[in-house]
This record gives C-alpha cells, sequence and structure tokens, in this order.
C-alpha cells in the first residue's frame, strides 16, 4: 500500500504552486489598484488592457513595462520538472533555480526602477534614461513571488533539507520572507535614512552630528539646565523598571503567599494593561492630579496656592507608567513565585531555617532571574511608551515623542527621525537581548514537570505587614484612576463645570434612524469601525503567522534556528514608534506602496502583535508531548497532516486567546499607528489622541471607557469560549457511551 | 468484518556502519552494523545514554542517520523521513490522540494509506480486536486505563501491518504485575503475526523474557549480540555479564590452555572450563552469584561477612583474599553464621573466562 503512494509521482502542492505563479503573471493585475482590488471595478474599467490594471503579460504584449519579460523565463522553466520523479536529482536543482532565479529577479527590478524611473544613478549610467516608470506591486506580483518562494522551498526540500519535509521548509521559507520584508527590511532602510543629507546624498557626517546633538546626549540636568532625551529615556526606564519589578513582587506575593481571600479578584488585575489603551491612565491622571485636577485644586486651596503644573514631566510619566505597567511585573512575578518549589522551602523548614530566613535565603535567590526578566520588561515598555508621554510629558522629553515631533512637526526632519529611532532602538534591544542571553536560561529554574507535593508557605511576619501596606495603597489608588475614567466621561467640563450629562457619549456615538436606514452620526463612529475591521482582519493572520511560528520553534529541528528565534521575537523589542517611522521611511515608495492604506495597519498589527501569538502557542505545544507528533509521522501523516489533524485541534484555546488577544492589543495600539493613520483609515486612538490635543478630555475619556468596554466584552467571551471548548469534548465522549 | 485479518509484512531491517551525532561532539550512535532478521523480536538493551533509543528512531525514521545506510527489506531508506518509511512505532507514553476516540486513533494512520473508508473502519475494529479491546471504540483515552490504552497504541500500530513494528520501552508505565501479561501478550501477538519487532528496553528481565535475540548496547556501540541464552552463558566482556543477570568478577590465572580447555587456578582453588580462545597468563573470571558453591571440596578460603534472608533463599556476601563476592543459596533452613569460615568453589558449568581488564 505504501509504496505505491510513495511512486506515484504526483505532485499536487507543486501543480497548485506552479499555476499560482501563471495566474500571477496572466490574469491578475501587476500593479497595485488605488480603488482596492477587492472592489473589483478594475474588472470593468478597461482590464486587462488598461495599464493601470493590466496583468504583466498583456503590459508586455502592449510592448510596455519590457523589464518584466525575462520573468517568463523562470515560469516557462518551471514546467520541465513536471518531467522527473521527486527522487530525481534533477527535480530538486530545476526546483532551487526557477524559485532563486525568479524571485530575485522580481526583487531585483522591483528596487531597481521605480516611481522616477531606475533608483540608482549606475543603473542610470549603464542603461541611459528608462523614460518608464513603475508603482508599488500589486497581487499579480504577490501571487508570481509567492510561487516562485514556494517553488524555491520545495526544492530545497526535495535535495533533503528537514528530512525532505516541504510543509517545513516551506513555512520556514515563508516565516523568514515575510520577517524580512515586514521588520528587517524597514529597519534597514531607516538605518540607511540616518545618513542621508537633505539634498538626498548619503554621508556619514550628517549621522554623527545629528547622532552626537546635544538634544539627545546633552547632560544639562547635572548643572541645573536639561538633559537630552535618551538620558531623560533612560532614567525614567531604569525607575520605572525598578518600581513596576517591586510592587509586582509585593502583588504576587499577596496572591500567592498569604490567606488573602480576595485573589481572584487581584488577578483581575492582570487583564488591565490588555484592555487599557496606553494613554488612558494618564488622561485619568490630569483628571485628578493635572492643573485642574481634584486633587491638586484641594491641596492648592487648602495651602491658599495657585495650582500648577507640577504634575506633567517625570512625576506625572513615573506614575502613569507605574500605574500601566506594574500590572505585567505582577503577571511575570506569580509566575516566578510559584515557580519556586515548595518543596525546596519545606527543606530549608526542616533544616531549622525560619520563615523570613527561609524567604531571604531560599525563596528569594530563586527569584532573583525573574526579577531581573519583570525589570527589564518594565524597562522596554517605559521606553516604548508613546500614549503617556505624549499626553503627560510637559518639558520633558522622551525618545518615542521626539521621534513622532521629528515627522509630524514643524522641523520634518526624517534624519532625526531615525537618529532618535535607532538610540531608542539600541536601548530596547540591548535590554532584549539582555534578557534572552543572560536570563533565558535562568528563569522557572525549579520548575521540573515532576509532581511536586509541596505547599508554599505563607509570607513571613516581617514582610507581611509592608507588603500588604503597599499593595493596599497602590491596588487603591489603581481603583480610583480607573474609577475616575468612568466617572469623568459623564462630566461637563472637568474642574470648570462639573455638572454629569451624557453629552460626549451623544457626540461621539449618536446613532440617529430615517428613511435610509441607521445613521452612524456621532463623530466617532467612523474611526470605531474602521478600528474593528482593522483589529478583525489582523487579528486571524496574527494567530496564523505567530502559531506557525511556534510550532516550527518547539517541534523542528533546523540549522540555523537560534537566529530564526531570535528575528521572530525581535519585533517584540522594536517600539511601536520605531516601526511607524521605519514603516513610513520603507513602504511610501515602490516595491512596495501601502502607506496611506488599511493594508499597512494591519501589516504592522501583524508584526507588532506576532511575538504575543508565538508566546501563546509555544507556551501550549510546549505542553503537548512530542511523541504525539511523531507517532503521527510513524502512522503515516506528513507533518502538514500532523499539524492539521493533531496539533492544531489540541491547540484550540490556544488559537482563541492568540486571536482574541491579538485583536485587542491591535484596538488598544497606538504608537505605531498614529503614524500610518490616513484620513481614510483613522483609528479610534489616534482619533482619541486627536481630541485630546484639541483638550476635548470628556470625548476622549468618553471614546476611552467605550474602548475599554468593548474590549473587556471580546476578553469576556474569550473565557466563554475556552470553557466551551473544554465541555464540547466532555459532551463529545457521552455521546460516545 | 470476519473476513479482514490483520497480518504481518515483516521485513528485515540492516543497518550498515551508522553512526549518529548530535551537533559536532555528542556521538550517540557510533559506526555500528547491525542485522534483524525478518520476524524476529531482537531487544535493543543497555543502560541510559547508551544509543538505544536513537537506533530505534533510526528505523522509525525519526532520526537521521548522520553516516551509513539503512535497509528495510530491499529498501534503501537512509533518507525517508517517517512519514514514507513502513514502520509503525508504539511510543513510551503511548501518544494516543487525546482529542479522538479510540476508533479514530486506530484509524488514524489508515486514512492515509489509500483505505476505503468501510475498509478502514473494519481494519481499526480487527485490530481493536487482536488486542482484546472489543466494544471500547468510542471511548476517549483518558476513559482507559493505563494497560487499556497501551494495548490502544499497540493495535494502531498493528492495524497498518508495518515491515517493522517498533516498541520504545512498552512497559515501563505500567505497574508490576501487569508488565509481565502485557509482555507476553506482545509476544504472543508477534509470534502469532510473524512481525518483526525491534524493542528497546532497560530492564534485563524484560528483555531475556521475550527476545529472539538481544543487541546489549553501551557507549553508543554494540557491547554483544546473541540470543538471551548466549548472553547470560557466554557473555564477551565483565560489562555483559554484569549487565545481564549479576556477575561476580573475579581474578584468576590461567595455568595451561589444552583443546580450548583452560585450566585455572585462583588462590590455589583449581577449576577446569572453556579457554574461549584466551591464553596462559591472568585473567579475569564471571561468576553467577548461583554458581558459587560454599563449602565445596578444595575451594579457596573465604569469611561470611553478611547473611541475608530473602524468603525463598539466603544471600550472602563472602570475603576472600581477593575481595567481596556475592552468592545465593537455596538452603533457608541452616543458614551459615556471619563470621565463620569456609571453602568457595564453582558449579560444573556457568563460570566463564574473560579477557584481563
Amino acid at each position: 500500500m505504501k509504496n505505491e503512494v510513495i511512486e506515484q509521482a504526483r505532485h499536487p502542492v507543486l501543480i497548485f504552486w506552479i499555476i499560482a505563479g501563471w495566474i500571477g503573471f496572466f490574469l491578475i493585475p501587476w500593479y497595485g489598484v488605488e480603488d482596492g482590488f477587492f472592489r473589483f471595478e478594475w474588472l470593468f474599467d478597461g482590464y486587462p488592457f488598461d495599464t493601470d490594471y493590466a496583468p504583466a503579460a498583456f503590459l508586455l504584449m502592449q510592448g510596455e513595462k519590457l523589464w518584466l519579460a525575462p520573468l517568463l523565463l523562470p515560469l516557462v522553466a518551471s514546467l520541465a520538472v513536471l518531467r522527473f520523479r521527486k527522487s530525481d536529482p534533477a527535480y530538486g536543482t530545476i526546483l532551487i533555480f526557477v524559485g532563486a532565479i525568479g524571485f530575485s529577479m522580481l526583487i531585483a527590478q522591483g528596487f531597481g526602477i521605480g516611481i522616477r524611473g531606475f533608483n540608482f544613478a549606475w543603473l542610470t549610467a549603464i542603461f541611459g534614461e528608462l523614460g518608464d516608470r513603475q508603482f508599488g506591486m500589486g497581487y499579480g506580483a504577490l501571487l508570481l513571488a509567492t510561487s516562485f518562494l514556494f517553488l524555491f522551498t520545495q526544492g530545497i526540500a526535495a535535495r533533503g533539507a528537514v528530512n525532505g519535509d516541504v510543509f517545513v521548509v516551506s513555512a520556514i521559507g515563508g516565516v523568514i520572507v515575510v520577517v524580512s520584508i515586514f521588520v528587517f527590511f524597514p529597519i534597514a532602510k531607516m538605518l540607511v535614512a540616518a545618513f542621508i543629507t537633505e539634498d538626498g546624498r548619503y554621508s556619514a557626517s550628517v549621522f554623527t552630528t545629528k547622532f552626537f546633538d546635544d538634544r539627545i546626549w546633552g547632560l544639562g540636568c547635572l548643572s541645573g539646565t536639561r538633559c537630552g532625551v535618551a538620558w531623560n529615556s533612560l532614567f525614567l526606564a531604569i525607575i520605572v523598571g525598578f518600581v513596576t519589578t517591586a510592587l509586582g513582587l509585593v502583588f504576587a506575593l499577596v496572591v500567592t503567599r498569604s490567606g488573602f481571600r480576595f485573589k481572584r479578584g487581584l488577578r483581575a488585575l492582570t487583564v488591565l494593561p490588555i484592555i487599557t489603551p496606553p494613554f488612558v491612565i494618564g488622561l485619568a491622571l490630569i483628571l485628578l492630579l493635572g492643573r485642574s485636577g481634584a486633587v491638586t485644586v484641594f491641596f492648592a486651596d487648602l495651602l491658599g496656592v495657585q495650582p500648577t503644573r507640577w504634575f506633567y514631566g517625570l512625576p506625572g510619566l513615573l506614575i502613569a507608567q507605574t500605574l500601566a505597567f506594574t500590572p505585567i511585573a505582577f503577571l511575570v512575578m506569580i509566575g516566578v513565585v510559584e515557580g519556586v518549589s515548595p518543596s525546596l522551602e519545606e527543606a530549608a523548614q526542616t533544616l531549622r531555617a525560619n520563615r523570613w530566613q527561609t524567604f531571604r535565603t531560599v525563596s528569594l535567590p530563586l527569584m532573583r532571574p525573574g526579577l531581573a526578566n519583570a525589570f527589564l520588561l518594565g524597562f522596554i515598555e517605559s521606553m516604548a511608551d508613546f500614549g503617556n508621554p505624549l499626553v503627560l510629558g510637559g518639558n520633558f522629553n522622551v525618545l518615542s515623542t521626539d521621534i513622532f515631533f521629528a515627522i509630524v512637526g514643524a522641523q520634518y526632519d526624517q534624519g532625526r527621525a531615525a537618529v532618535l529611532a535607532l538610540v531608542l532602538l539600541f536601548f530596547t534591544l540591548s535590554a532584549f537581548y539582555a534578557q534572552r542571553v543572560w536570563l533565558g536560561k535562568k528563569v522557572y529554574i525549579t520548575v521540573t514537570g515532576k509532581g511536586d507535593a509541596g505547599v508554599h508557605p505563607l509570607m513571613p511576619k516581617r514582610l507581611s505587614l509592608p507588603v500588604f501596606t503597599v499593595a493596599a495603597i497602590w491596588g487603591a489608588f489603581t481603583i480610583i484612576v480607573y474609577l475616575m475614567i468612568v466617572f469623568g466621561s459623564f462630566v461637563e467640563l472637568w474642574g470648570v463645570d462639573n455638572s454629569l450629562t451624557f453629552t460626549h457619549y451623544i457626540t461621539a456615538f449618536r446613532v440617529s434612524y430615517n428613511e435610509f436606514g441607521i445613521q452612524w452620526v456621532g463623530s466617532a463612529w467612523d474611526s470605531f469601525w474602521t478600528t474593528i475591521y482593522i483589529a478583525a482582519a489582523a487579528a486571524p493572520l496574527t494567530a496564523i503567522v505567530g502559531l506557525v511560528t511556534a510550532y516550527l520553534l518547539t517541534r523542528q529541528n533546523f540549522a540555523g534556528k537560534n537566529a530564526f528565534e531570535f528575528g521572530t521575537m525581535l519585533s517584540f523589542a522594536i517600539p511601536g514608534t520605531v516601526i511607524g517611522v521605519s514603516y513610513i521611511l520603507a513602504f511610501n515608495v515602490p516595491p512596495i506602496e501601502i502607506t496611506g492604506t488599511g493594508i499597512i495597519l494591519i501589516v504592522s498589527f501583524v508584526f507588532r502583535n506576532m511575538p504575543v501569538g508565538v508566546r501563546a502557542g509555544i507556551a501550549s505545544m510546549s505542553q503537548l508531548d512530542k511523541s504525539l507528533d511523531e507517532s503521527s509521522l510513524t502512522l503515516g501523516a506528513n507533518s502538514w497532516q500532523t499539524f492539521r489533524k493533531v496539533i492544531l485541534p489540541l491547540l484550540r484555546p490556544a488559537i482563541l486567546a492568540a486571536l482574541v488577544y491579538s485583536f485587542v492589543r491591535a484596538m488598544t495600539a497606538i504608537s505605531a499607528v498614529i503614524f500610518l493613520v490616513s484620513a481614510e483609515y483613522n483609528m479610534a486612538t489616534s482619533y482619541i489622541i486627536g481630541r485630546v490635543e484639541n483638550n476635548d478630555y470628556g470625548l476622549a475619556i468618553a471614546y476611552s471607557t467605550t474602548l475599554i468596554f468593548v474590549m473587556l466584552a471580546a476578553v469576556g467571551l474569550l473565557q466563554i469560549l475556552v470553557g466551551r471548548t473544554k465541555i464540547g469534548r466532555r459532551t463529545q465522549f457521552e455521546a460516545g457511551e | 468484518m470476519a473476513e479482514i485479518q490483520i497480518t504481518g509484512k515483516a521485513a528485515p531491517v540492516l543497518f550498515e556502519n551508522v553512526t549518529k551525532r548530535f551537533g559536532p561532539d555528542v556521538v550517540a550512535v557510533d559506526n555500528i552494523d547491525l542485522f534483524v532478521e525478518a520476524g524476529k523480536l531482537v531487544t535493543l538493551l543497555g543502560p541510559s545514554g547508551c544509543g538505544k533509543t536513537t537506533t530505534l528512531r533510526m528505523i522509525a525514521g525519526l532520526e537521521m542517520a548522520s553516516e551509513g545506510r539503512i535497509l528495510i527489506g530491499d529498501r534503501d531508506v537512509t533518507k525517508l523521513p517517517a512519514t514514507d518509511r513502513d514502520v509503525s512505532m508504539v511510543f513510551q507514553s503511548y501518544a494516543l490522540f487525546p482529542h479522538m476516540s479510540v476508533l479514530e486513533n486506530v484509524s488514524y494512520g489508515l486514512t492515509f494509506s489509500g483505505f476505503s473508508k468501510s475498509e478502514t473502519r473494519d481494519r481499526a475494529l480487527a485490530g481493536l480486536d487482536l488486542v482484546g479491546l472489543k466494544g471500547f471504540d468510542l471511548r476517549l483515552p483518558s476513559e482507559l486505563s493505563g494497560g487499556q490504552q497501551q494495548r490502544v497504541a499497540v493495535a494502531r500500530a498493528l492495524v497498518l501491518e508495518p515491515q517493522v513494528l517498533l516498541f520504545d520501552e512498552p512497559l515501563s508505565n505500567l505497574d508490576a504485575k501487569l508488565r509481565r501479561q502485557v509482555r507476553e501478550d506482545i509476544r504472543a501477538i508477534q509470534q502469532d503475526l510473524g512481525l518483526t519487532v525491534v524493542y528497546v528496553t532497560h530492564d534485563q528481565e524484560e528483555a531475556l523474557a521475550v527476545s529472539d535475540q538481544i543487541v546489549v548496547m553501551r557507549n553508543a556501540d554494540i557491547a554483544q549480540i546473541g540470543t538471551p541464552r548466549e548472553l547470560y552463558d557466554s557473555p564477551v566482556d565483565r560489562f555483559v555479564a554484569d549487565f545481564i543477570g549479576e556477575a561476580n568478577i573475579l581474578p584468576c590465572v590461567i595455568d595451561t590452555v589444552e583443546n580450548d580447555r583452560a585450566f585455572i587456578s585462583i588462590e590455589g582453588y583449581q577449576h577446569i572450563l572453556p579457554a574461549r580462545g584466551l591464553v596462559e597468563g591472568p585473567a579475569k573470571l564471571a561468576v553467577r552469584p548461583s554458581r558459587l558453591v560454599i563449602g565445596a571440596q578444595g575451594g579457596f578460603q573465604a569469611r561470611i561477612a553478611k547473611a541475608t534472608y530473602v524468603g525463598v533463599r539466603m544471600e550472602y556476601t563472602l570475603e576472600a583474599g581477593f575481595g567481596s563476592m556475592f552468592a545465593v543459596q537455596d538452603e533457608v533452613n541452616a543458614p551459615l553464621e556471619v563470621g565463620s569460615d569456609v571453602t568457595v568453589g564453582f558449579a560444573e558449568k556457568g563460570p566463564v573466562l574473560l579477557p584481563e581488564a
């Protein structure tokens, strides 16, 4: 039976991709369709002969864009492979050549020829003026490129890479290519931009001037004036890292090492940062501590002084970021504190250490790597934070906002933005690198997977008193801040007219009925629906890329796996502002011209949130024993069938989680989004920031509150769905009885 | 359904100079040659880390040989992935798919082998019948006992009628009583269907009980291949002697060799046994505890250092001039006193000469 299957030399996957390539070249419009491909208006508007909508083949027939002609060669050559058997060495060789040559020709013409003819002077020098131009590639080009890529991966698979596994090789190739295009290429482009002078030449001196600018590295604050943004950011990030780690540990101790009764409520804290847009905390704090904030006004009256803007700047940022990022540290520290093996602590106690000595000599040292991990996370989050500095920064400049102002402000200096982004990237990548290399192997050191029947001891007395005090104060503060958000949305004009009103909600979300049906007349609806639509489109893509990557990382071994892992997790450490700037620089011009479209927003979300999907996937896949895959393989399923029939069904909860979290994160994101939105595609968060800049706090907070509740609903729905899949399994069993 | 018969399509397995490396430094299997005859049950036995599981996984195609050739039947499978080899494997953890019923688990491999739906079902049911799990087809794996899960795993592998069936420590998750039962079942099915089975274990008793042949492995290499009897009665070196059953390794001197019979002496005690190619001079002697005769005429001197009563027999630790030995005696009614001096000799058959070092 088996032998016959192997000897049949039909390769449906191969034929599929060859056909896809031909369709891409002969049927689908080659260049990007301005009005949107999926409206299909192009079909009735001169297709296939109008050069705007023509497939490559029709362009060539009309004598246009002749540089596309060589692509026909590999396309035709790919047919030759059908004459060979898979075991024939020629089969692999042909595919590798066809794929590699086709793909590189496609890239070469894409980068070589842009909107002003040849992109490089030396090309003009050799070939003379081109007298023609091309725009961003469209779906035809995309399909052909994909086809070449997968022909290439099938070629290397046939030559024996990863045991000749076509699915795995193709998945690796696919992930590498998309990550290169959408993470590494923009960053590289930004690096180059830092060296470009105003008249478009390359110069190292322009980089050094901008890099060693006093506005970045000045140390004036030591002598009474102001420090450079780099120092500001670094200083802020270090303090926030320390404070959030300490608070995270405090809350983790309360949850895991005390008789506190409302632990589940405390755990709900961890959901807060997921559903809160990053600047909302800042907004709420302004209501409390800003110039006309409740607390500021109260003390000003008490002391008989003028209320000041004391809160804007370092103090405000510190408080806002600590509030925003403590839950993240809390989440990490719960894992760390629970990860300390109870039997080690019990052993210490039987060796006559008291509770305090046990904590100090055993538990705390075992938590050390986890503490460092939480610190680095807080550091990265603070560095990358954009929303709070924008709202609260005042005169205290940080890197992420300075990048924004360099691009959108009066100065419009791409080079400076690029240099600032590089500095920021340097800080976050160093922290990320330290976390991976230095801590990667140490964390969770005592979780062995063997049953550990011990029980964690309670906190020692001398620890529990301060811990509870701090937790109570900070917990109460957090609750007040969140109440302020809801309350503030009902107040007419904070600090001036404190009467309660629904005005803000009505302005934002008014709906009226007339003979044309429901009219979304509220000012927020546009951005709201765009946000939902973009987030919903990005979520499944994020989940797919994330889970496939996680599958490759946990289940497969291949050369360069470590570099692959580092590359895919890297986008976690790239601040959103950096992504925003680099995307503008990279995707504003052909061959990939997607600025101003919804696609660029979707793409930025997919690659910003990919590490979330990867982590969710890794976490649940590492719980599935590898022998499940192996038994499926020895039973004759190939790796794609194994992935689909064994891994995916068992991962259903992880898939749902990845879907919902990437959806929610796409709704709350601001830092990258603010660079990429356009009049047509405005997102909720950037709309809110716009309101804040116009001092329209009421509407901004009302909109934020709505978003929080929408996302709370999404997360709640997830909980219900994940719960239901488990029940579903049991009913299946009961039916079987 | 009755006409469906699960049969074997047993094929031999051949390893030629096979080496497996993990990374540049770690050699898991070092240049081994191995032949597994069709229709035989061969055990790979050895301490953990000796390369036995790696060898098994190379037959399955879950690891690829770094060097050398692997043949199953006439086919060179060296480069073939697991999916394309006609081999199935029973895993230590059983690896039943938790989201599929027993029947779905057993049918799983058949759906990829080009059987029609009804034939797949009939074969799977026949397979379940064969392992005595008729009527359990709609249960989930989590609703079965460990032994039943194990049998599902066996059925799942059997229904594909593989050329070679592999077992990776199949009994290690079962309790002691069940172990004997299951290993007898496995042996019975193997012999009834004439399957080629390669079986990994680190339990020498299990290996002796089920195998046609045992491959003893040590440090990525094969130490000895032979029938259970050959390994027990004539181990090639002290590693094998000590690993298969227990053995006392004693120093001795070969005085003369005649017609491949060696005349040896050990502290004045004389004994004659097969020379196994050894020549005059110092050598080592492997003696099973049961082959030490306490109170033998003309034996060497020893003192009882420890005496333990374990029910069916007595166990003694003896101190002699060259070191200590471990002996057992079936005589439990009149045990020897600790501290008493005795003479010790060897049984007629049993002791084996080993080369020095």
